[in-house]
């Protein structure tokens, strides 16, 4: 019974962590490069982009998709790890 | 054959197929009718998100949006994707665990209150039926434009048609009906788009002409309008003119209220397992990304086109286009100068919509009684008729208008639909059957949930017919109350063990009345003050769902640490639903 807290917790941590490092990646890509930092990134250009005008209405939204493929996929590999995954 | 001959075909076409997707797939059951069995494919479950959340809004409005907003616009298009990494990563999968049909069963459940599921209860309502008017008018838009019919006339075809398959298919009916309509929807956008990408810039992929040169020139698609709208006095369409805090808090308000928004969530809980789930949104935003990275160029595309057409254009020689949408009232012209002449500059024409006297100028225009304004500005047009009107600009065929047609009402319908269901679901399930009746059959709750479903098509109806005047207020409504009170109670439900009722219900109460209070004084009782030097820290009411959420958060916690932990079960329940395994199988009744 304990064992089994134990690694229930241990799968949690490392979700919580997945997790946070995604979402670090989501708050770059659109708050940071789409709305915080555009005028430093407006001055380099990206074919006819502004790279922040760029960043805001098309590439955070490319990064989103991405982010939650990888999360899919890391989790799958996280509930195998610790045998909670479904049939 | 004629532009109108194609449009009765394609728009009757679509609807016998929605009517016979609702005959194939009629609920039988309560958990049928909820949440279409939980058998629904993650991949159809995307597509049918897809579908259910871009609303006619989406669909018809975004573009022209984001074509007279230029940078600004950008809030609409972080904000309304990014809210679904929040979706797969923090709420959809453990909704899904959690098992039940609603979200205000999760609310009521987590918290053992029947007070917070009230609260979840009306808010969910609050939230849908602010949304279902929106639709029903745009129904009626489409239908008085293209198909010329009265548009009371196409309010009420529309309330018949999802009257039909929401009523008889519940969320099994709803569901392969959006799938359906999402390709309907996605073919239509983005044929015009590739159209008109190919004339102004000779790349197939809007998404990559939007980047590159205007064909036949050596200068970028977004340099020429940039030097377009400065000449006309506008400021540049790549530069943005709100502050960067008020951004930064509309498009969170956007993207938390997207995540709690009760007809997104409820779409998880449709499908077999954890993993679907999780999977399910990736595919959602997959569908939703292949529109919104399709509309800014879209934008971009017609804010030029429209611009090198009419200004300084004589209005006689003017397009077919532009008087048909004169026509029908979105577009109007008042020659300031008396040139014959159409000047478009930046500024206002006059002040609100066009009053049209009835009768006609001298150069054959629709006169307005509005007074002109002091600017040069000859134009008004309504930002609605950028999508519309842009096969027409763009002097497309027939067949591509009819299919901007069946898209547009594709949008609104399904969005309509998804909505409908939840609030059928919140009276049905939530107050009748877990509140007020617990004892009623299975049978009548199934025939309580089609009453209120049809009880909801004709109050959203009749809203369709008579908007209320807000209607463009309140949608600010609808996400900043989903962010400020569903999204951090299901948070903290699920990521925090110790929040209890305490904490949640003061939390939830605290940020909604703080929410609402705030736009209700910006937006009706005093509108005249309604201006960032009047804002708390510069955050406009669109974004002011972000504060009410942190202020969730703050009150939440620290009542929680001053009052009793939740009960040994409650905790159980939440260790439960932190791993996938053993999720339950399809339920029959509960």
């Amino acid at each position: 019974m304990e064992e089994k807290q134990t690694a229930a917790a241990g799968y949690w941590r490392e979700n919580v962590r997945l997790v946070l490092t995604l979402l670090a990646i989501w708050f770059l890509v659109s708050y940071g490069a789409g709305i915080l930092f555009v005028d430093v990134l407006d001055k380099v250009h990206l074919g006819g982009f502004p790279l922040g005008f760029w960043f805001a209405q098309q590439g955070s939204i490319y990064v989103f998709v991405v982010l939650i493929f990888v999360y899919v996929w890391r989790m799958n590999k996280l509930d195998r790890k610790y045998d909670v995954h479904e049939e | 054959m004629s532009t109108q001959l194609w449009i009765y075909l394609i728009v009757g076409a679509s609807f016998a197929l929605y009517i016979g997707i609702a005959f194939w797939s009629k609920a039988s059951s309560t958990g049928e009718y909820y949440v279409a069995g939980k058998g629904v494919h993650p991949v159809a479950n995307g597509m049918a998100t897809a579908a259910d959340w871009m609303s006619a809004a989406s669909f018809i409005s975004m573009a022209g949006i984001i074509a007279f907003m230029g940078r600004d616009g950008s809030v609409y298009l972080m904000g309304w994707t990014g809210g679904y990494v929040l979706l797969a990563m923090l709420l959809a999968p453990y909704l899904r665990k959690f098992g039940k049909f609603t979200v205000p069963d999760f609310v009521g459940e987590r918290y053992y209150s029947q007070t917070a599921r009230l609260v979840a209860i009306i808010c969910a309502l609050f939230v849908s039926f602010t949304y279902v008017a929106g639709q029903m008018r745009g129904v009626g838009i489409v239908f008085s434009r293209f198909l010329e019919v009265d548009i009371n006339l196409g309010v009420i075809i529309g309330m018949a048609i999802v009257f039909f398959y929401a009523v008889l298919g519940g969320m099994k009916g709803i569901t392969y009906t959006q799938v359906a309509q999402y390709c309907v929807l996605i073919v239509a956008y983005l044929v015009p788009a590739i159209f008109i990408s190919i004339m102004l810039t000779g790349h197939v992929i809007p998404q990559l002409g939007f980047g590159s040169e205007v064909k036949g020139t050596d200068m970028a698609v977004l340099d020429r309008l940039n030097g377009l709208v400065t000449e006309l006095g506008f400021s540049a369409y790549t530069d943005g003119s709100k502050s960067t805090i008020d951004v930064f808090f509309i498009t969170a308000a956007l993207m938390v209220g997207t995540a709690g928004l009760p007809h997104v969530i409820v779409r998880f809980f449709t499908v077999p397992r954890v993993r679907d789930a999780r999977i399910s949104a990736g595919w959602a935003l997959v569908f939703i990304a292949l529109l919104y990275t399709t509309a800014p160029a879209v934008a971009a595309f017609a804010r030029t086109n429209l611009i090198t057409t009419v200004d300084n254009a004589e209005y006689t020689q003017l397009p077919s286009w532009f008087k048909n949408w004169e026509g029908a009232g979105l577009i109007a012209w008042t020659d300031k100068n008396g040139d014959g002449k159409v000047q478009y500059r930046a500024g206002d024409a006059f002040a609100g919509a066009p009053a049209f006297t009835g009768e006609t100028g001298p150069q054959g225009q629709r006169l307005v009684k509005n007074a002109p304004s002091a600017n040069e500005n000859e134009l008004y047009v309504d930002r609605d008729i950028m999508v519309l009107a842009n096969p027409e600009i763009a002097q497309l065929p027939g067949w591509v208008i009819a299919l901007v047609a069946a898209g547009g009402l594709a949008a609104a319908l399904s969005t309509a639909a998804g909505l409908l269901l939840v609030i059928s679901t919140s009276i049905s399930h939530d107050l009748l059957k877990s509140n007020l009746m617990p004892h009623i059959s299975e049978k009548q709750e199934l025939m309580a949930a089609r009453i209120s479903a049809a009880v909801a098509v004709i109050i959203a109806g009749y809203f369709g017919i008579n908007p209320p005047g807000f209607v463009a207020q309140v949608v600010a409504f609808a996400f900043g109350l989903a962010a400020a009170s569903f999204f951090p109670a299901i948070i903290m439900g699920i990521f925090y063990k110790r929040m209890n009722r305490e904490g949640a219900i003061t939390g939830m109460v605290v940020g909604l009345v703080f929410t609402f209070a705030y736009i209700v004084y910006f937006k009706f009782v005093n509108p005249a003050a309604n201006t960032p030097a009047n804002w708390w820290f510069g955050i406009s009411p669109e974004g002011v769902g972000t504060l009410g959420m942190i202020f969730n958060f703050i009150v939440a916690f620290v009542v929680s640490k001053v009052t009793p932990p939740p009960p040994e079960r409650v905790q159980h329940m939440v260790e439960d639903i932190r791993v996938p395994r053993g999720a339950s199988a399809p339920v029959a009744g509960h």
